[in-house]
């Protein structure tokens, strides 16, 4: 408990945290640790107002993010974080407002919820930690587990090919769609930033190591192999096609690939109000 | 936000749906997420009107799971928030329906049941959710359900939805069959003064002295909404007072349950809500709600007729189950007759507070309603 001490009196980012949950569930090596210190840097660099700020999670192992935030943070059912986040927007459009979850969340069992908020462009800022299996289950299978990766339901190779989820943000509507590491502190940062600044739909995936549950079972023997490995295989590549950007053991193209303008479903329904309205005063003036 | 037409003060001649729709938007809602189902969709159709009318908001979502989903997500943004559906899509919303009992999240969702299980019969009548609506997540938990048996109840039952919702921060069901849903009666809107309407308790303590679940008296927390500034923190995970998980604690998880149950339990006399018919003399009593009990009406006419003292007890509130006032009639009456649209469900609760009382079970499928002369003959044969 001294370590928390400390780390509440030294560090310029623990006033953003529930430092009284600490330690965090997360294992030694974990990208989510890193994640959350980018998303709580970018918040730091824009002077984000916490009481406006909501964060929205769901199940996993980076769901507990929502947790360990010091805002008003939802941590729902496993798969539902962006359809409730979609509630919370258009229920409060002055809210900031983030959903952090996990690939297995995301795009297995929340999928369909993911694709339509995209569609509907709903503004909201979703990052991804993807870390290529079920860690908090102890390594399953995965919606984007790498074809003949090992996991514990892929025990001689995985033979399903995996979601690309920076093609699928983008044809499903997403007005900013950006991939980093968990090595990409500064970029992810400024990513986020990005995306925090700007109306609709985001999407910012984030190769997260899992060194414990993923890494052991594919031949990386340490925590800090997996970075490595991350170093070597990543690719800066702005404005590259998103479909041809899939993950593979080989090679990971990282970037933003997305950065568009399109109306918020907000701002749609906003102008129907005015119109509606106006219709109204006239049927009851007249 | 300019607001205009909130409430059509006026007698209107209306679709049971419809004035659901009217009844929720004078209770104060103004988010509604649904997906289209029969025989709920008119509800749908009507918000989808009316709410950007009232300076609401309407939002039609990819399935049933995402329409509960997001009004829990809008009653924690501070916004009264309802649903509706029917049979497959409650089924689907038992996910979340869970999830907003154990964040005790304030909502509303109308079911308007159609024949089941599964498709089952999309634009028949039923009744066959009732159990479900009280045992359908996983998990123990109370909630609170409603059962309409008219058009002017639809209206005047989703505003007491709405205002028990809100007093027990619990999920609340209006749980209407379909012969109700599309009925089509005279309904009767008071002006905007005459309307009560309940909003969830505030805390009244800054942020820095505020723990978010821990319970009044009434054993219901105060509820701080998202960008109040009370920085809350929300989990289904078993949650200390705090609002954080703990879930290695058996006392924290026993205190919980307990509390989420029992919120309902020890004010159950303050939530029920019954209608009586000839009870005071009464040797033998029908029990029945939603259209059950109107065909339950004329089968006690005609028995009183026939010189059977036949009494009528309809339940307007199904959940919490009036237990006590179902065991009172029975230490009075000789028999029991329950009429339900479906193969025996509520029915079960009634054998289990008549005790020794014979209980007749008149069952009904397939979307016609009981006949009064159905009743009637079961009236006459319990009392041979």
């Amino acid at each position: 408990m001294k370590a928390v001490q400390e780390f509440e009196m030294h560090h310029p980012m623990a006033k953003y945290l529930r430092t009284e949950r600490f330690p965090h569930i997360w294992c030694e090596g974990c990208g989510n640790g890193i994640i959350l210190g980018c998303f709580t840097r970018a918040l730091d660099e824009l002077k984000i107002n916490i009481d406006k700020l909501v964060v929205v999670s769901g199940i996993g192992c980076i769901g507990r993010i929502a947790g360990y935030l010091r805002c008003d943070s939802f941590h729902t059912t496993h798969g539902r974080a962006i359809a409730l986040a979609t509630g919370i927007r258009l229920a409060n459009p002055n809210l900031t407002l983030a959903v952090i979850s996990g690939d297995g969340d995301l795009f297995s069992i929340g999928g369909n919820h993911f694709i339509h908020a995209a569609r509907r462009n709903i503004d909201m800022t979703v990052i991804c930690s993807n870390n290529f299996n079920y860690g908090m289950t102890g390594g399953q299978l995965g919606p984007t587990t790498p074809l003949h990766s090992y996991t514990t339901t892929s025990p001689y190779g995985n033979i399903e090919h995996p979601f690309n989820l920076v093609h699928l943000a983008a044809a499903a509507g997403a007005v900013y769609v950006a991939r980093w590491t968990a090595l990409h502190v500064q970029r992810l940062t400024a990513s986020i930033k990005k995306a925090l600044q700007k109306k609709g739909f985001k999407f910012i995936e984030v190769v997260s190591p899992c060194p414990e549950i993923f890494g052991r079972r594919n031949n990386f023997k340490k925590a800090i192999e997996m970075m490595r490995w991350l170093k070597d295989v990543s690719e800066i590549r702005h404005g590259y096609d998103p479909s041809k950007a899939e993950i593979t053991m080989e090679k990971i193209v990282v970037g933003e690939f997305v950065d568009v303008e399109k109306p918020t479903y907000e701002e749609l329904l906003q102008k129907k109000y005015i119109k509606v309205q106006e219709k109204l005063r006239e049927k009851n003036a007249g | 936000m300019t607001e205009q037409r909130t409430v059509l003060t006026g007698k209107h001649l209306m679709q049971g749906d419809m004035a659901c729709a009217e009844g929720a938007i004078a209770a104060g809602c103004r988010f509604f997420a649904g997906y289209p189902i029969t025989p709920a969709t008119e509800i749908a159709e009507r918000m989808a009107r009316r709410m950007i009318e009232v300076g609401g908001i309407y939002v039609q979502m990819e399935d049933e799971l995402a329409s509960m989903a997001a009004i829990i997500g809008a009653s924690w943004a501070g916004v009264k928030a309802m649903t509706a559906t029917s049979g497959p899509g409650f089924s689907l919303m038992q996910e979340n329906i869970g999830l907003a009992a154990m964040t005790e999240t304030p909502c509303v969702v109308v079911n308007i049941m159609r024949g089941s299980p599964s498709t089952g019969q999309p634009t028949e009548p039923g009744q066959q959710d009732v159990m479900q609506a009280q045992w359908g997540s996983h998990g123990d938990y109370d909630v609170i359900a409603l059962a309409p048996a008219s058009v002017q109840e639809m209206f005047d039952l989703t505003i007491e939805c709405f205002n028990l919702s809100e007093t027990y921060r619990v999920p609340t069901f209006l749980l209407a069959d379909g012969f109700i849903g599309h009925l089509w009666e005279r309904v009767i809107i008071p002006p905007l003064e005459e309307i009560k309407v309940v909003k969830r308790k505030k805390p009244k303590v800054p942020p820095e002295k505020y723990i978010p679940f821990k319970p009044d008296d009434d054993l219901v927390p105060p509820m701080a909404n998202f960008g109040d500034g009370y920085r809350v923190h929300v989990t289904g995970l078993t949650h200390d007072e705090h609002g954080y998980p703990r879930t290695d604690d058996p006392e924290v998880q026993f205190k919980l349950v307990q509390r989420l149950c029992e919120k309902i339990r020890k004010n159950a006399e303050k939530i029920i809500k019954i209608k009586e018919l000839m009870l005071e003399d009464a040797e033998v009593a029908v029990i029945a709600y939603g259209i059950a009990s109107r065909a339950s009406i004329s089968a006690v006419k005609k028995a009183r007729e026939a010189g059977i003292k036949a009494g009528l007890l309809r339940l307007v509130t199904v959940w919490p189950f009036p237990e006590k006032i179902v065991s009172e009639i029975a230490n009075q009456v000789k028999a029991i007759v329950v009429p339900e649209m479906n193969y025996g469900q509520l029915v079960r609760e009634v054998e289990r507070a008549a005790k020794e009382t014979p209980v007749h079970f008149i069952p009904k499928l397939g979307g016609e309603p009981h006949k009064p002369d159905e009743i009637f003959e079961v009236i006459r044969r319990a009392v041979k």
